[in-house]
């Protein structure tokens, strides 16, 4: 209760001192247009769904904010397929799903918004160029255990392995097919930049990462190559084409065609401006 | 001046009221800890319900997405860790303190005291960093992958060494000068002085340095994430990777979800019931024998 009234007062007294600066900050062109708009932009939107997506929409839903005082943004994770069952039955205003959409969801409306991508990396001074498919399922299953069974110096592999419930590693399963149980890993680790340190510091490891990252690190000296998979080479471009193959695209999907405050966030989300926090979360916008 | 401490206590309205803040002071510091017990209880409690205690210890593997959640490899190396670190970090540090009070110059007794305060300080992921571009590298030319035990041992230890080895200190330095003077009358070279009449009247506070690196080797993340691999596994040998529960809980909690977090939590209980015992064994062996 006391919490209720509290932001009530708060929101009663600040609203408009926040509004007038959010017109004086904004665009100063078109600042009573603005100023309209965000009047009318009052409510509260409800989304859930994936994991993965959950931080990214989080930011780009705090930015919302401070464009539109009087909007609220609750985001809930849960799997993609609670952004679904949600945003069908209502329960959402939005439901983020971090995949491609499946046939019998085509009655949802679905915007992608940005696309993942991950991609082996070795150490750069590994002699291996690219590696098969099936000699990456070999060495991740533990049944090619050196390197020079791939073409390599003699020297044992390093495996390195995402932890459980990371979206890097579903990405990773899913494309070669694995399961978790069947990796044998000499190494886990929990986020990009630590596979990047670990794969940089031992001459004979292999890891995935995502591609925002790996390329950002290659690009500043960090001693690591990326791996092309199915000969597509792996880089942020490729991802935005569509054409890596172990990668997926963001959507976040609604019920019905959007309209209101839903459809105002949708095209915000899909906009240039928050192309700096997709970057920030490793993801890869989509190509304008 | 005959009367006795509690009445003396209640005739002044400021005594009353300390005493009051002190016992509510109390109240709260042990409702910390009931709540934490708690609330890992309640957030671990639906997947106790369902999947059983037992099945923790018994289970083939740790994959808690395919629904497998055997914690006791990662309480083992907890353990192997610990005990390393502890056996090796405990001497060392014993020994740093008796060369500080009784051995070294005051001219390098304070700047060294210093330098161990300063290695107190260092936050652990500093020591992760350094173990992962330079220690594990290192192992890793002597027997491949590199990240493993051996790695986390070296790393505990040099973390919770600066924890004994003050700890120590403070305990030397509280031993009674006239104990010191009256083995100096007896003639007693530096050395027995030490084993003979400092360790014994100084043992409370070394076993409290003992009892307080425990805990922080037990309770350390950040470090041993970074250094040792983080393989679900028991580990056999020195240079295996392996991952403790703390680890684990650092791991996988940002991304884990129903079942898989509560099991988190469940690591988290472990743990809690790991350095219980530690406190009960350590007030077992110190009963009457040490703080007496």
């Amino acid at each position: 209760m006391n919490q209720c009234s509290l932001s009530f007062m708060l929101k009663k007294y600040a609203a408009p001192v926040a509004l007038s600066m959010a017109a004086l900050m904004c665009v100063p062109p078109s600042a009573g247009a603005q100023g309209t708009v965000a009047d009318q932009l009052t409510g509260k939107l409800v989304i859930t769904g994936s994991s993965t997506l959950a931080p990214l929409i989080a930011e780009i839903g705090k930015r919302f904010e401070s464009l539109y005082p009087r909007v609220r943004i609750d985001v809930q994770s849960g799997g993609s397929s609670r952004g679904v069952a949600d945003a069908r039955q209502g329960l959402a205003d939005i439901g983020m799903v971090s995949r491609a959409m499946k046939d019998d969801e085509r009655d949802l409306s679905a915007f992608p918004i940005a696309r993942d991508g991950v991609c082996p990396i070795l150490h750069q001074e590994n002699p291996v160029q690219a590696l098969t498919d099936e000699q990456v399922i070999a060495i991740y299953t533990g049944k090619v255990t050196n390197w020079k069974e791939v073409g390599g110096t003699d020297a044992p592999i390093t495996v390195v392995n995402k932890a459980d419930g990371r979206s890097t590693l579903e990405v990773f399963l899913h494309y070669f097919k694995l399961k978790n149980v069947d990796i044998k890993a000499q190494v886990v680790i929990g986020d990009n930049e630590q596979g990047v340190k670990t794969v940089a510091g031992n001459r004979n490891a292999i890891g995935y990462v995502s591609i925002g990252t790996a390329e950002y690190d290659a690009t500043h000296g960090v001693p690591i190559k990326l791996l092309p998979i199915g000969g597509v080479s792996a880089s942020t471009e490729s991802v935005q084409k569509g054409i890596f193959p172990l990668s997926r695209p963001l959507h976040i999907v609604t019920k019905t065609p959007p309209v209101g405050l839903a459809k105002a966030f949708i095209e915000y989300a899909q906009s240039k401006a928050v192309h700096d926090l997709i970057r920030q979360q490793y993801f890869v916008p989509l190509a304008d | 001046m005959i009367s006795s401490g509690s009445n003396t206590l209640s005739r002044w309205p400021t005594d009353r009221l300390l005493l009051w803040l002190l016992r509510g002071v109390a109240t709260i510091a042990g409702a910390i800890v009931l709540l934490i017990v708690v609330f890992l209880v309640v957030e671990a409690l639906p997947v106790l319900r369902h999947v059983g205690v037992a099945r923790f210890f018994t289970d083939p593997s740790w994959h808690p997405a395919e629904g497998f959640y055997n914690l006791t490899p990662m309480l083992w190396g907890t353990l192997f860790a610990m005990v390393g670190s502890v056996l090796i970090a405990t001497p060392l540090g014993i020994l740093s303190a008796v060369f500080c009070h009784y051995y070294a110059p005051p001219a390098i007794a304070r700047p060294y005291r210093r330098l161990i305060e300063l290695l107190a300080g260092i936050p652990s992921v500093v020591y992760g960093f350094w173990g992962l571009v330079v220690l594990v590298p290192l192992i890793g030319a002597i027997r491949p992958p590199g990240p493993s035990l051996l790695a986390g041992i070296v790393i505990l230890t040099i973390m919770i060494l600066p924890t004994i080895a003050l700890m120590a200190d403070a305990g030397l330095a509280n031993v009674p000068q006239q104990y010191l003077r009256g083995a100096a009358a007896l003639g007693l070279p530096r050395w027995a002085t030490i084993r003979g009449v400092v360790f014994p009247a100084a043992k409370s506070g070394l076993f409290t340095g003992v009892i307080l690196e425990t805990g922080r080797a037990i309770g350390e993340t950040m470090a041993i994430l970074m250094v040792c691999g983080n393989v679900v596994q028991t580990p056999h040998s020195l240079f295996d990777p392996m991952r403790t529960l703390t680890a684990n809980i650092a791991l996988e909690m940002a991304y884990a979800l129903g079942d898989h977090r509560a099991a988190l939590f469940v690591s988290g209980l472990v743990l809690m019931g790991m350095i219980a015992a530690l406190v009960g064994a350590a007030d077992w062996i110190s009963r009457g024998r040490i703080y007496g």
